[in-house]
């Protein structure tokens, strides 16, 4: 039994109206590359809250309330272990006045209407949908007592509710009787939102609410959906950077057991058998001929990556930095590199699809549904309601799952043989044709005025793109930013103290695909800037936390980032010395409004860097699940030392390589820190990015605690010790 | 060829080439799915089941090695409603994100617990090699330390 549909049109109410990015793309792209606009334009981007891009105002598109008086929330965001269902159910559960065990979060197939026309990423589902969840499902609830005094005779404001039951007078109905006799539903007006200091579940360390599935081994990815009479599929891929498709010998492949079709198209060529095993050696026997312009070299793409070619977009600008830099003496100027990443998500990209003649059923992991949903129906020919996307568990996403042309695969290859087909990369693949991360160059000049403060300082950094060329992000929105958001996501300077600050943006097209990688720009233009602020500090024989709190202005955002800076030197007993062999460093980031600051404690033992303990103050606002905001923190301060000490992935001969774990090195379990003390601080009415924040300050934190320890100045990620 | 194994304590006989990775046996035959694929390599460990109580990683173990033994998948690692030790104390510490690479993983530590009961953080360290991309590896220690507390507070609970 679930919620009757309504006979009556409902009656479409309004919510707030939020400012979206999307509408200054509207007005033109001429008038907009003016400079001063794209200054305004990359400071409104930098701390604008983005809005949710699906529906608010349609309760019953998000709840369903079951007999048995449990209420299913269709989440149009994905869960791709960001905690992210928990949240909302803990949103949902307060405002619908239901136990969190009441609350069941799936994810919303496209079918059911409930869907989001952007992405899951850019840590926004939770701060994004605060304000749109708690009045849709405090709707919900009025629904649900307006219906409850009809069938008990009484007025809704005389009904009390808990765990789901509404009670009048001894009488009692739950929620599950209630939607069992409505035929027609009254919409209200959207009421009061509850005190948040009410709320039973926001604010607390509720378990996740997949934790017992995850833990018991319960199929619930991409990669464990099967539908009857399955078939596998394989698509052969270029291994060479440039390569376009050519064509095939697949005579042998015809041949070999176990092989239903092999399916031939202009752009790529694939095969379906009838098992895993079978539709992976049929892949490996077919000849594939690709054309390839250029035999790429690691050297080729370093050379391209350089801050002084491409194009440059003036993205912040307060002061005049560069007539101070260009014109006095004492000058400090440092260059930092980073390399291309990998996302090495460990469940890797796939579907299963199931075309028939005329629809389409795509189970799946993906970031982009709406996207995805969109790429399958333009090449099946088909409506986008024709095509069903049934979201499922992402065995990570970090960005991956942005781009989906296997959906796109395995749809064809299911046209072809009529029958469902489970299409997946392998792993070499994975690491061949994955979305990387740039690789990015920066150049910092500084000057101090005579009591050791800065006077001026100027971040130019060079990277390939993150949002440009994505199929995601409107193209007419290029020439309005100039400059990729992505690729500058925390590149500029949050000291806004300094009287003279400008960063400068470059962009260099890259011959391989590079996208979002978890917290974007973020990592690479922190580790830069904070390497960088402890070179000036040192400079100016000043602290290093003192001197970051020196720079920092007197409004709310510099309040929140001196707060963290603060609570993270006073938790780990901040020291500027080495004590028994180990050495602190310190570093700060501001990440979609969130401030992070991070203490790591480094020693070197046999000649390579050692984190035992990470200290991390963050402040996300109101802390939805502080048991979740804990945990990523954790796993954002192990991934983001894992990027910043090991991992690089480089280009020999037109490949790029290497293409397994283990030669692609990562952070271990014996890597990992042993201790990671986390404070979380709440100076905001609202939650905001928590997600990706985290994964700013470490590496910087590491590379000056090295520095601490050996003098030598590590201006290259991954970290090495010379 | 015939295949003959117990698989979670059932009898299990298959026909299938012998040198079909256990794993795709496991997860495409057998329709069990918390193993998980992870890099066909042996690299990763999000394969990690157990033959006769030792931790394989299944991608790269033919089907034909496992006639007459004894197979244990995350599914037949809890004794009925009955979480195992090393899945008590991940529900404790709340250690799965994403979750895909934590049945190899409780499968290493369950079967590094039956070897070392009480492992200190450097056996921890050199046992404990599989990949998560969450990276959850510092409440993975702590639940690991957890779950060696749990199962020898069980074993002092069971009569002699």
């Amino acid at each position: 039994m679930s919620t009757p549909k309504p006979k009556k049109k409902f009656s479409r109410r309004k919510f707030i109206v939020r400012s979206t990015v999307g509408v200054g793309v509207a007005i033109g792209a001429t008038y907009f590359t003016r400079p001063l606009w794209r200054r305004s334009i990359a400071g409104f981007v930098n701390s604008a809250e983005l809005p949710y891009n699906g529906s608010t105002d349609e309760p019953r598109l998000w709840f369903e309330v079951t007999a048995d008086n449990e209420v299913i929330l269709n989440s149009p965001k994905v869960e791709m272990g960001q905690g992210t269902f928990t949240g909302l159910a803990q949103i949902a559960a307060d405002e619908l006045e239901v136990d969190i065990q009441q609350i069941k979060v799936i994810h919303a197939p496209t079918a059911s209407g409930n869907i989001d026309g952007t992405s899951t990423g850019g840590s926004t589902s939770i701060s994004s949908l605060w304000q749109p969840l708690r009045e849709l499902a405090a709707t919900m609830r009025e629904m649900l007592k307006i219906e409850a005094s009809k069938q008990l005779g009484t007025d809704a404001a005389a009904l009390t509710v808990k765990n789901g039951v509404v009670a009048h007078n001894g009488q009692t109905l739950t929620y599950g009787e209630i939607v069992k006799n409505v035929t027609e539903w009254e919409i209200p007006e959207t009421p009061p939102l509850k005190d948040v200091s009410t709320y039973k579940f926001v604010g607390k360390p509720v378990p996740r609410v997949d934790l017992k599935d995850k833990v018991i081994g319960a199929p619930m990815f991409g990669m464990d959906a099967s539908l009857p009479d399955m078939l596998y599929g394989a698509v052969v891929r270029s291994e060479r950077i440039g390569a376009t498709f050519v064509g095939a010998d697949t005579s042998s492949a015809e041949k070999m057991p176990g092989v239903v079709k092999v399916v031939k198209e202009p752009d790529f060529v694939g095969v379906v058998a009838t098992s895993q095993m079978a539709a992976e050696q049929a892949k490996q026997a077919i000849k594939a001929e690709w054309a390839t312009e250029r035999n790429w070299q690691s050297e080729d793409i370093e050379a391209m990556i350089k801050v002084g070619q491409g194009d440059p977009v003036t993205i912040q600008k307060t002061g005049r930095a560069k007539r101070i830099l260009d014109n006095e003496e004492e000058v400090i100027t440092a260059e930092f590199t980073s390399p291309i990443g990998a996302h090495a998500q460990m469940e890797p990209n796939g579907a299963v699809a199931h075309v028939e003649n005329d629809n389409a059923t795509i189970i799946m992991s993906t970031q982009v549904v709406n996207l995805t949903r969109k790429e399958v129906a333009d090449r099946l020919g088909l409506a986008p309601e024709d095509v069903n996307i049934i979201p499922t568990y992402l065995g990570g996403g970090f960005g991956r799952r942005l781009h989906t042309p296997n959906a796109v695969q395995a749809a064809v290859l299911s046209k072809a043989v009529g029958k469902p087909v489970k299409c997946f990369f392998n792993r070499r693949e994975e690491f061949q044709n994955d979305t990387f991360r740039p690789p990015t160059h920066h150049v910092l000049r500084g000057v101090l005025d005579k009591q050791g403060k800065i006077k001026a300082i100027e971040h130019n950094l060079s990277s390939g793109d993150v949002m440009f060329g994505s199929p995601m992000f409107p193209g007419i929105a290029e020439p309005v930013l100039g400059a990729d958001v992505g690729a500058w996501r925390g590149g500029m300077i949050q000291y806004e103290a300094i009287p003279n600050f400008r960063t400068v943006s470059w962009r260099v097209k890259l011959p391989f695909a590079t996208s979002w990688w978890r917290s974007l720009g973020l990592l690479a233009n922190t580790f830069a800037i904070e390497s960088f602020m402890d070179e000036l500090a040192l400079k100016a024989g000043k602290d290093p936390v003192q001197f970051r709190l020196e720079h920092i202005q007197e409004d709310e955002a510099g309040h929140r980032l001196r707060e963290v800076i603060k609570a993270a030197a006073d938790k780990a007993g901040w020291k500027d010395e080495v004590v028994n062999g180990r050495a602190m460093g310190f570093a700060a980031s501001t990440d979609a409004r969130t401030p992070c600051a991070q203490v790591a404690e480094v020693s070197i033992e046999n000649g390579e860097i050692k984190v035992h303990k990470v200290t991390c103050a963050i402040d996300p606002g109101i802390a939805v699940n502080p048991d979740q905001v804990r945990a990523q923190c954790e796993g954002s301060i192990i991934m983001g030392q894992s990027a910043a000490m090991y991992e690089r992935m480089f280009v020999k001969d037109g490949q790029l390589l290497p293409t397994i774990y283990g030669p692609y090195r990562m952070a271990l379990m014996r890597d990992a820190p042993k201790e990671i003390d986390v404070v979380i601080l709440e100076n905001a009415d609202a939650p905001g990015a928590v997600g990706e924040p985290p994964l700013g300050p470490i590496g910087a934190a590491i590379a000056n605690a090295v520095f601490r320890l050996t003098g030598e100045r590590l201006r290259s990620l991954p970290l090495t010790i010379a | 060829m015939t295949i003959s194994f117990n698989i979670n304590g059932q009898p299990t006989s298959l026909d299938v080439d012998g040198d079909t990775p256990l794993l795709w046996v496991v997860r495409d035959m057998l329709d069990l799915k918390g193993t998980k694929f992870g890099c066909g390599k042996a690299a990763c460990g999000a394969c990690t089941l157990h033959v006769d109580g030792k931790a394989i990683r299944s991608c790269s173990y033919a089907v034909k090695y496992a006639e007459g033994k004894n197979i244990t998948t995350i599914e037949g690692l809890s004794n009925g409603d009955q979480l195992h030790p090393v899945q008590q104390a991940w529900m404790e510490e709340i250690v799965p994100q994403c979750g895909y690479c934590q049945p190899g993983f409780m499968m290493a530590t369950a079967a590094l617990l039956s070897e070392i009961p009480n492992p200190t953080d450097e056996d921890i360290n050199n046992n404990i090699v599989n990949v998560c991309r969450c990276a959850t590896y510092y409440r993975m220690r702590k639940a690991i330390h957890r779950a060696a507390d749990i199962q020898s507070q069980n074993a002092k609970n069971q009569p002699s």
